[in-house]
């Protein structure tokens, strides 16, 4: 359960009086409002997984490399060069 | 999408079938807990490309079919009886009450909407000061933190009119009922990864000590779950019983502390009804005293009869992997998605509902 | 300027001398604000040989065999990203008699009216249909207009039916479908359900999803013309999307039918809306857009066809019809596995799990 997808913040707004920080997220070419309440430490050009209006983590790149790696690093993929091909181009 | 198409690539999960082929040498029976993970199997066609010997039984982890028929009957009698503007998820409202849906009761007159976000139910409440709001927060520990949020709001922008229906459910204590039961033989499971997004992962580590299981938390792309897949089985195979984090891109071992104090400041935990299931201890949220002008089962009092669950429904069976759905008699027969008898006929991540579709079985 | 700006451009005519700002119940009732309403409106602007008769019924010169075809259309909003309700109405009809192999000439247009509607929208929505008719060279021959009071309709209902005949080459029939047929989609999925829910969720887009509401008979009838009975059958996937429709397809004509989902067209931006809402593309509706099951011989070059036409330039083969699995129709996903495709037990809402 719990639809959650990553996006990339765009810009971010004070609202309601100094109450509320929410950012503008883009998810592939859409743009929506979502709250940085749980993320205050969370800034512009970070990308963030948000669900249903708050985002609730923050993307940590690294980490994001594993799935990539992780059957190279158990001894089974072998070739290094083999594990290139898969990661994801660099934007 | 970056961070989501790259987890999709066919030529990598090819090489994870295979090692899952290869590592693989008796019968495992896996749970994914998560509703998000049963779509994503099904939806990828991955239950059909695992060996013979790999078992995946759905769990219990819609949060929309577990919703006790009782609380469908009060959103429905709120909306239809008190004249509130009714507001919730999309999916929640297709589920039968008693009586009737949501979605009927829409039909009838009644004024219900789909949103988004439990914030916009606020807004809502604010541009309609004449009318009462009020939010069937259901979901699980992802959902909660934005529902708490939203009577946070609420309150500090002294929005009078806004309340919340909750129906809030934990995952742990679900995963322990299931092992519990002498019946469910499952060997390893998938824990939810958006639910440990925000709670971390120190609440398995007790479990999977005390029942010697292994538990990874995982994602959702299909590699995250094919990935998921081959850790429990490694680990299985190796007679290990370990906490491992598939889905540490986004899940933190200690969670979200930003999002978990703002549900203890709202909620509290209680013993809870998961439809199908029963009581389960300790698994549910309510709406703490404090914010008690927010909470709907008290600003409202409305007492409605216990309506029992149809007794040829075992889908409690089901959803703690003890038998499969076609082993039901009513299943693709009196029970379909356009009539469920019970909860994971209800939403397309129920258990049945996914075989039911997997199966073919749909037709007019 | 592209030739549908450029028919728009001449289309922005001022709005007549309608001394009402709204429509209310009096302009249904027959009498002096009906006539009104239909004259300063509809009959100036829509005028053409057989209407201006205004008889109770259009005469009407028809030859040989004839499809007949009628649609109604509530959408709301009713301007939506790349069009409104008046064109979705002609462009709806105009495409389901080419769907038949037709030729589409007439049209009826009739309006259900809530009262209330500013008659500007009502103006508006009428220089759509002009524009949609002068697209697709059909004529609206008769029509009626009706008003109900407010809180009975939603702001407008427009309901067309229309004729055309059949394409001598035409033999458009499910019976025709044979194993080995390919089905060839003319362009993106999911488009015009997607632009009417962004509006209706506040999605912003990074350039605007436009809803593709467009007529095809000319590409069709083109299609026809080169390929004749090559072409088995021709359908149009609006309501339920792409996989209702292949899936009723399958189950009426007793067939196997196999996608492949890496094939499947689509903008990125509609496939990002389709993940935050958490909707399947091949459920949500279309409105520009056909499938065509065709001869495998020919399949490459009907699609070879289509890239030239401006309707068909993102046109791809997204499956294939089978002799296993009659009934069924079974998707292979991106990453390789099987899913048997079904007909939603109603409508998709956006979900959070």
């Amino acid at each position: 359960m719990c639809l959650a997808i990553p996006g990339k913040i765009k810009s971010i707004e004070i609202q309601y009086g100094g109450m509320v920080r929410m950012a503008k997220v883009s998810f592939g070419g859409i743009t929506k409002e979502a709250s940085l309440e749980m993320l205050p430490d969370a800034d512009v050009d970070d990308y963030v997984l948000v669900h249903v209006g708050v985002a609730i983590s923050k993307v940590n790149e690294e980490e994001a490399q594993k799935t990539f790696k992780y059957l190279e690093e158990i001894g089974e993929l072998g070739e290094l060069e083999d594990v290139d091909e898969y990661l994801p181009k660099s934007e | 999408m970056k961070y989501m198409s790259e987890y999709r690539d066919p030529e990598l999960a090819k090489k994870y079938l295979e090692e899952i082929k290869n590592t693989v040498s008796r019968p495992w029976s896996i749970m994914e807990v998560c509703g998000g993970q049963t779509h994503s199997l099904v939806k990828n066609g991955i239950i059909e490309m695992l060996p013979d010997k790999v078992t995946m039984i759905h769990g219990p982890g819609c949060p929309v079919c577990v919703t006790p028929l009782n609380l469908i009957d009060k959103a429905v009698y709120l909306a239809v009886e008190k004249g509130v503007i009714l507001c919730s998820f999309g999916d929640m409202l297709r589920v039968p009450g008693s009586q009737k849906s949501l979605l009927e009761a829409k039909a009838e007159g009644a004024d219900v909407r789909i949103l988004y976000s439990p914030l916009e139910a606020v807004k809502i409440a604010e541009d309609n000061p004449h009318k009462e709001v009020v939010f069937f927060a259901v979901g699980f520990e992802t959902t909660a933190p934005a529902n708490a949020l939203s009577v946070v709001h609420a309150h500090r922008r002294g929005v009078k009119n806004y309340s919340i229906l909750a129906s809030h459910v934990l995952v742990p204590p679900a995963i322990k009922a299931v092992i519990d039961d002498e019946e469910s033989k499952i060997d390893g499971f998938l824990a939810a990864g958006h639910v440990c997004t925000i709670m971390g992962n120190t609440e398995y580590h007790p479990l999977s000590a005390a029942y010697k299981v292994p538990i990874v938390v995982t994602g959702f792309e299909p590699l995250d779950v094919l990935q998921g897949i081959l850790m429990v089985i490694r680990q299985l195979e190796q007679s290990k019983s370990e906490v491992e984090n598939q889905y540490a891109r986004i899940v933190r071992e200690e969670g979200n502390p930003d999002a978990q104090k703002v549900i203890d400041e709202v909620f509290e935990v209680r013993n809870q009804m998961w439809r199908g299931i029963g009581e389960i201890p300790e698994s549910g949220y309510a709406v703490r005293e404090k914010y008690a002008d927010f909470d709907a089962t008290k600003k409202y009092n409305v007492t409605i009869e216990e309506a029992p669950e149809n007794p040829d429904c075992i889908s409690g069976q089901i959803m703690k992997g003890i038998k499969k759905p076609f082993e039901c008699s009513q299943f693709g027969k009196t029970c379909k998605p356009t009539n469920p008898l019970g909860a994971p006929m209800v939403s397309s991540e129920g258990a049945c509902a996914a075989y039911y579709h997997f199966s073919g079985l749909v037709e007019a | 300027m592209s030739e549908n700006k450029k028919i728009r451009m001449q289309l922005q005519c001022p709005m007549p001398k309608l001394d009402f700002d709204v429509i209310t119940l009096g302009h249904g009732s027959g009498g002096v604000l009906t006539n009104k309403l239909l004259d300063s409106g509809v009959f100036d602007l829509l005028s053409n040989d057989i209407l201006d008769e205004r008889h109770d019924g259009a005469f009407l010169e028809l030859h040989g065999k004839t499809a007949f075809s009628t649609d109604s259309f509530l959408v709301s909003p009713i301007f939506f990203p790349g069009g409104n309700i008046g064109e979705l109405a002609v462009n709806g009809t105009v495409n389901d008699l080419a769907m038949c192999g037709a030729n589409p000439k007439y049209l009826s247009l009739s309006f259900i009216i809530e009262e209330g509607l500013p008659v500007k929208e009502f103006w508006d929505i009428l220089v759509a249909v002009k524009f949609a008719c002068q697209k697709a060279g059909v004529q609206i021959v008769t029509g009626d207009t009706k008003v109900v009071e407010k809180g009975k309709g939603d702001k407008i209902f427009v309901n067309t039916s229309g004729v055309g005949p059949i394409h001598p080459k035409a033999k458009i029939s499910a019976k025709n479908i044979a194993v080995g047929d390919k089905i060839i989609i003319s362009g993106n999925v999911a488009s015009h359900g997607m632009a009417i829910m962004s509006v209706r969720e506040g999605l912003e887009f990074d350039s605007e999803i436009q809803s593709d509401t467009t007529n095809l008979n000319h590409t069709i009838l083109s299609l026809i013309e080169q390929f004749g009975e090559n072409i088995h059958l021709l359908t149009d996937p609006t309501r339920g999307g792409v996989a209702t429709v292949l899936k009723e397809i399958a189950q009426s004509s007793e067939i196997g039918i196999d996608l492949f989902q890496k094939d499947f067209p689509m903008d990125e931006q509609v496939a990002s809306a389709c993940e935050l809402l958490g909707l399947d593309p091949l459920y949500v509706a279309n409105e520009g857009l056909f499938l065509a099951f065709v001869s495998e011989s020919e399949a490459d070059s009907v699609l070879a066809t289509l890239h030239e036409d401006e309707n068909g330039k993102n046109a791809r083969i997204i499956g294939t019809v089978v002799a296993e699995h009659p009934k069924q129709v079974i998707m292979e996903s991106a990453i390789g596995g099987k899913r048997v495709i079904s007909m939603l037990p109603g409508e998709q809402l956006p979900r959070i799990c």
